[in-house]
């Protein structure tokens, strides 16, 4: 009897916890589904009666789309960026584990508590009069590189820290094996699980951005997230999600691959030896 | 080996260091001096966009913890069909930038959004709040509940089920298990990721730039002090002190929990 209110009391816990999970899960994903819906229909207001449409997306491709291209741009440029400059220093730092290493692993996050204003007055401050370098894309490149930078240097410094880098080299280095060498054949191929975690997380960060864009672009140097800001504020409710839509499709994939690749490899079949293997699922 | 960190050393000193230093020097260089870095005390309008800005981002912080935490430890918990499916819906919106969540809010609570078709649909008035300091704060929940639930999932990951079935042996009621066990043991996690959501609550601006110009937190009060009274210093005076909050609350969080703690977004 008391155990039977027991586990009744249990389940009840269970069902309350799981009707709460369902109504978190409702909160982040109905604006999304909303605005997705938004994009796609002839009057939102009217609702779906009123009929479907691709004619905001060409509209918004057909007056945003430098700013599709320039973003892509910038963040593959960022890209490169960030594992020439990345790369290189989360070596030395897995390396040298003494007081400086931390100090400079210390200093190469800061950027990512400052806020994004902040850190774009600061570069508006030092280098706004140099107009060319202030009117480029470029200008937004280093914005964009101090903000990814730890990224990538902590993603790869975290693989580098789980090898036994020292006795891998040392081994190469007893045979012969120049610096370069050891470099590009041991180190590079060892921490690409890094390397690819950490280009997803710049690449995804960078087509983002906002925060310090919105003080480095100018007219001639707008991004996507600075376009879908004056799409939000100026243009109908439909353009505006169709924008969205569009920012959704190019940053959702980059997130899947970067949680699939996030989950640890885990050993999905044990099977013993006298079991027979099962049919695969169609 | 070390010039292999030098091109990160320059790029970094002559785009970061440089550029802050010369940002506090610009924030004691307008009419008001150095003093400047005291107005954000004494002037009543800083003073109040201050008070705004933490009370919203602690207010973020305290709901963020609640909501992630219950969601956090029963999806790591319980593994039934669908788990792995809420789990990515409710991650989904971590790679939203600040302008987006902002969106987000307008979609559900904004002049067509969900919120008030509904509302007006039972009761007849059409509830609109996007637009205020209330649009705001939810925009910042928004923001804050996916990376914490990771956070928490990943340290409840860690903690022995064991202890929470030894404590309720011993006839602990569910409450206490929570109180006793659960958030003890999670404290570390909960701290770093508290410190995150209030770090980029404190020092967001791209959901409170699509919401309004006339919510008043210390983010929408620098930007305008730059654009509309190109008041160059006193911009620069507040976005160092906002940098130096943003940046003490993830050193004491550091400190604190032990472990390393960086904001996003």
């Amino acid at each position: 009897m008391h155990k039977m209110r027991k586990i009744r009391k249990i389940r009840k816990l269970f069902l309350l916890q799981l009707a709460f999970t369902l109504a978190v899960c409702a909160f982040l994903i109905v604006p999304v589904v909303l605005s997705m819906l938004a994009g796609l229909t002839v009057n939102y207001i009217a609702g779906l009666s009123s009929g479907l449409t691709l004619r905001w997306i060409f509209e918004v491709w057909d007056g945003y789309r430098d700013t599709i291209f320039r973003s892509v741009g910038i963040a593959l440029a960022c890209l490169v960026v960030t594992l020439l400059l990345g790369v290189p220093t989360a070596y030395v730092l897995a390396r040298t584990r003494n007081r400086a290493a931390r100090w400079i692993e210390e200093l190469l996050v800061l950027p990512i508590a400052m806020p994004g204003l902040a850190t774009a007055l600061a570069l508006i401050a030092s280098y706004g009069a140099l107009r060319g370098f202030r009117t480029s894309w470029g200008f937004i490149l280093v914005g964009h590189v101090l903000f990814t930078l730890p990224f990538m240097v902590r993603s790869v410094l975290a693989v580098l820290q789980s090898i036994d880098l020292k006795t891998l080299e040392e081994g190469a280095a007893s045979l012969g094996a120049g610096f370069g060498r050891r470099f590009f054949d041991i180190v590079l191929p060892n921490c690409r699980q890094g390397i690819l975690a950490g280009s997803l997380m710049v690449v995804t960060l960078s087509m983002g951005e906002f925060n310090m864009t919105w003080l480095l672009h100018t007219p001639l140097t707008k991004t996507l997230p600075v376009g879908l800001a004056d799409a939000y504020a100026s243009l109908r409710l439909e353009v505006g999600s169709a924008y969205t839509l569009i920012f959704f499709m190019m940053i959702v994939p980059l997130l899947m691959a970067m949680q699939t690749l996030a989950r640890p490899r885990t050993t999905k079949f044990i099977i013993a030896d006298d079991t027979p293997v099962p049919d695969a699922k169609p | 080996m070390y010039l292999l960190i030098l091109p990160t050393a320059l790029f970094f000193g002559a785009f970061f260091v440089l550029p802050m230093a010369r940002l506090f020097m610009v924030g004691g260089s307008g009419s008001m001096g150095w003093g400047a870095y005291a107005a954000i005390l004494t002037d009543k309008n800083y003073f109040n966009a201050l008070l705004a800005t933490l009370g919203i981002a602690t207010a973020t912080t305290a709901l963020t913890l609640l909501i992630s935490g219950i969601t956090g430890v029963f999806l790591q918990r319980h593994k039934f069909p669908g788990n792995a499916a809420l789990v990515a819906m409710l991650t989904l919106p971590l790679a939203f930038p600040g302008v987006v969540i902002g969106f987000m809010v307008i979609m559900l609570a904004g002049r067509q959004g969900l919120i008030g078709q509904v509302t007006e649909w039972a009761t007849g008035e059409r509830v609109v709040f996007a637009y205020s300091m209330f649009g705001l704060f939810m925009g910042y929940v928004y923001f804050s509940i996916p990376r914490t639930i990771l956070t928490v999932m990943a340290a409840t990951e860690k903690l022995d089920p064991r202890l929470e079935e030894a404590a309720r042996s011993l006839g602990a009621p569910p409450w206490r298990v929570v109180v006793d066990v659960i958030v003890p043991a999670l404290k570390p996690a909960l701290i770093s990721a508290g410190a995150i959501c209030f770090a980029t609550a404190v020092g967001a601006f791209g959901t409170a730039f699509t919401l309004a110009t006339r919510i008043n937190v210390l983010p929408m009060v620098i930007y305008t002090e730059f654009t509309m009274s190109a008041n160059i210093a006193m911009a620069a005076a507040l976005s160092f002190t906002l940098g130096a909050i943003t940046w003490l609350v993830l050193a004491l969080a550091r400190n604190a929990a032990g472990s390393s703690v960086a904001a996003a977004g």
